[in-house]
């Protein structure tokens, strides 16, 4: 931890000054102050994403085991809940039925079976629909996927480009019209923007398609990822991608203006504090123009508090899709979800409650990746 | 190349920062700017730079040169920034980006003033480096701040600060924020880059030890007036201000500072 001091300089005769000999002088060739990341073997960065996804496999694990005790923790009997009036009073249908769907073994055993069916991607038969969750799963989750994925897209570029902004213009007309519209995206009910939307644009204007998520008349692109918008353009189905486009548009607007709200907000705050920062001075006192200063220096600090935001914000915007779901008729997992908690479809609420749990997980493993990526001292430690 | 500040006013919000500043700094000889804390010190070192705070009001002349730095454009001030002018802060902690690397930092402005390719730039600032006495020069340019000690970090800011080859540099507190055990050597290096490329260096500090140790000219400040200036023997041995003889008094040892009043000292224990 020494410096090099004073080996370099011609040597000037001492004065009373110099109180008698070199204050600090270990020599040349001192080590630097810290070594750097220790190589362990690896890119730092590898290292530091294999630890990441690691800690998302053992947290994935955990919600499996959370999602099927709070399942089976409901006060409510899925037998009363699926069996006819006639068929409960029956001892022998009822056990039949609970034997049928290994409701009749202890919790712990039937924990295992759940486990033991994930690995094959099984996840029970909903009783509602009558056909594996996973198929269910597998209709309903990309929608609802492409619905938030296209308001959480809208919200970063917007509210990123919004707040940078109300910062850089700070009190003058932007930051105020920026101001109130943040506020008015923060306040505003999803459910009550999109009943309004729905009748505005559709209903009066008929500018916007009504319900679903592309025309019928042009059925849908071939299944690959499950996104219509890009299985249109993989498919190279330009009617189909601007039919579904239009669909999406918006109940993901609807979807975003809080999100937009919240991150114009927040970019806002964080460019104004980095704009006051010591380098950012200091890279002006370099005489760099102002837009690699505004993107290198300040952009590169806020994108941190950004991050962190976007990633809780899309929390929001997952829970508020059930709602707009609803009223746009979009064939989603929050209208699934809603169907089967409330026939205590409970394969169907496991199934549901797993994927939302392990789509947060992506997220934040996404947002730890960001950090790891954007700041050195993250990924160095 | 000489910067002259002559009648230098700046007014913040209607209140008076500074209110006639006049300093004078040559080629190849440091000069020292003391004063108590808030009378305008860091103000007349950023008023050179262009970088006074928002709705900051300036009047007077800074001039390098013969060229008035207060009426350029934009443009060409920031050419003056960085390529002519170079600023080292007080706390180098801070004005370092610590998510950038430390060749990112050194380089930018080199390629963007100088127009030099990514490897010539490499070239220099490893050289520059090695010349603030980095040690592994080569490998500290991948590095990040956060990964060198305060006092290595004061001489990156240096090397940052050198890397265009600016006539003038503005150092405010160079040494403020280290430990008395590194300053000494962050200040030697100064006086030395002073004298082999000749720096015209304006050393901001309120410690009269570093100042009689290294500056060539010393002037003080109080309530944005430079109220005494003159080679330091003079001006440390007979004050003529009886604010700078107060501050003289107020030295914890209450030494007299630099004897043997010729020639320049050793930037030696001058580092509390
Ligand atoms: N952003 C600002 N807006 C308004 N006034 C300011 C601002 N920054 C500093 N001042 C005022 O300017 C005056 C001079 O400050 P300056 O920072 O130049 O003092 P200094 O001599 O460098 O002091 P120090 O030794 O503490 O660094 C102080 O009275 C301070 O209150
Ligand atoms: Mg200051």
């Amino acid at each position: 931890m020494q410096e090099q001091e004073g080996a370099a300089l011609p040597p000037r005769p001492a004065t009373p000054l110099d109180g008698g000999g070199e204050p600090v002088s270990p020599g040349p060739g001192a080590p630097p102050a810290r070594p750097a990341a220790r190589r362990r073997g690896g890119h730092p960065l590898a290292r530091f994403l294999v630890r990441r996804i690691l800690m998302a496999v053992l947290l994935a694990w955990g919600i499996t085991l959370v999602t099927f005790v709070l399942t089976n923790l409901v006060p409510g009997d899925p037998v009363a809940a699926n069996l006819g009036q006639r068929a409960l009073g029956d001892p022998a249908i009822v056990a039949q039925w609970r034997a049928d769907h290994g409701l009749d073994k202890p919790l712990w055993e039937q924990y295992l079976l759940h486990l033991q069916g994930l690995t094959h991607g099984d996840l029970g038969t909903s009783q509602q629909s009558h056909r594996p969750v996973s198929e269910d799963l597998a209709e309903f989750v990309p929608a609802t996927l492409e619905l938030a994925g296209a308001a959480i897209l809208v919200s970063l570029v917007l509210g990123v480009a919004f707040g940078v902004v109300a910062a850089l213009r700070r009190d003058r007309l932007p930051d105020h019209l920026l101001r109130v519209l943040s506020l008015i995206g923060i306040s505003v009910p999803t459910f009550w923007l999109a009943l309004v939307a729905f009748y505005v644009f559709f209903y009066r204007l008929q500018i916007t398609p009504g319900s679903g998520r592309v025309d019928p008349a042009l059925g849908a692109a071939p299944g690959v990822t499950g996104l219509q918008t890009v299985d249109a353009l993989l498919a190279g189905r330009w009617d189909i991608f601007v039919s579904a486009a239009g669909h999406l548009i918006t109940p993901a607007l609807v979807l975003a203006l809080y999100t937009i709200g919240l991150l114009t907000r927040f970019t806002r705050s964080a460019v104004l504090e980095v704009l006051g920062q010591d380098y950012v001075r200091a890279a002006r006192a370099k005489g760099l123009p102002g837009r690699v200063i505004l993107f290198r220096y300040v952009l590169r600090s806020a994108l941190v508090p950004i991050i962190t935001v976007a990633g809780l914000a899309f929390g929001s915007l997952l829970s508020g899709t059930v709602l707009v779901e609803a009223i746009f008729a979009w064939p989603g997992v929050g209208q699934y979800a809603y169907k089967s908690a409330t026939t205590l479809d409970l394969p169907a609420v496991m199934g549901v409650g797993l994927v939302v749990g392990i789509v947060y997980l992506v997220i934040n493993l996404i947002v730890d990746v960001l950090y790891g990526i954007i700041d050195p001292r993250v990924r160095l430690q | 190349m000489t910067l002259d500040i002559t009648g230098l006013k700046v007014t913040i919000g209607g209140k008076e920062i500074l209110r006639g500043v006049d300093l004078s700094l040559e080629a190849g000889r440091v000069h020292g700017l003391a004063g108590e804390s808030g009378s305008g010190k860091t103000m007349t070192g950023l008023a050179v730079l262009g970088l006074l705070p928002h709705g900051a009001r300036v009047s007077g002349g800074i001039s390098l040169g013969g060229r008035d730095l207060l009426a350029l454009s934009p443009k060409e001030l920031n050419q003056v920034r960085g390529g002519e002018v170079a600023m080292v802060f007080q706390d180098p902690a801070t004005s370092l980006h610590p998510m950038l690397t430390i060749g990112r930092q050194l380089t930018e402005h080199m390629r963007h003033h100088l127009r030099l390719g990514k490897a010539e730039a490499k070239a220099r600032a490893v050289d520059l480096l090695t010349k603030v006495r980095i040690p592994g020069a080569e490998e500290a340019y991948g590095r990040f701040p956060h990964q060198f000690s305060g006092g290595m970090r004061q001489r990156i800011a240096i090397a940052v600060a050198l890397a265009c080859s600016p006539k003038v540099l503005i150092a405010d507190e160079p040494t403020t924020a280290l430990d008395v055990t590194v300053q000494a050597g962050v200040l030697r290096l100064l006086r030395g880059l002073c004298d082999e490329l000749g720096l015209a260096v304006l050393l901001v500090t309120h410690d009269l030890g570093v100042m009689s140790a290294v500056a060539d000219e010393v002037s003080v400040m109080k309530d944005g007036l430079v109220v005494e200036t003159g080679p330091r023997a003079r001006v440390l041995r007979e004050p003529s201000h009886p604010y700078t003889r107060a501050l003289l008094d107020s030295l914890p040892d209450h030494q007299e500072p630099a004897q043997d009043g010729t020639g320049r000292d050793e930037p030696g224990e001058g580092e509390r």
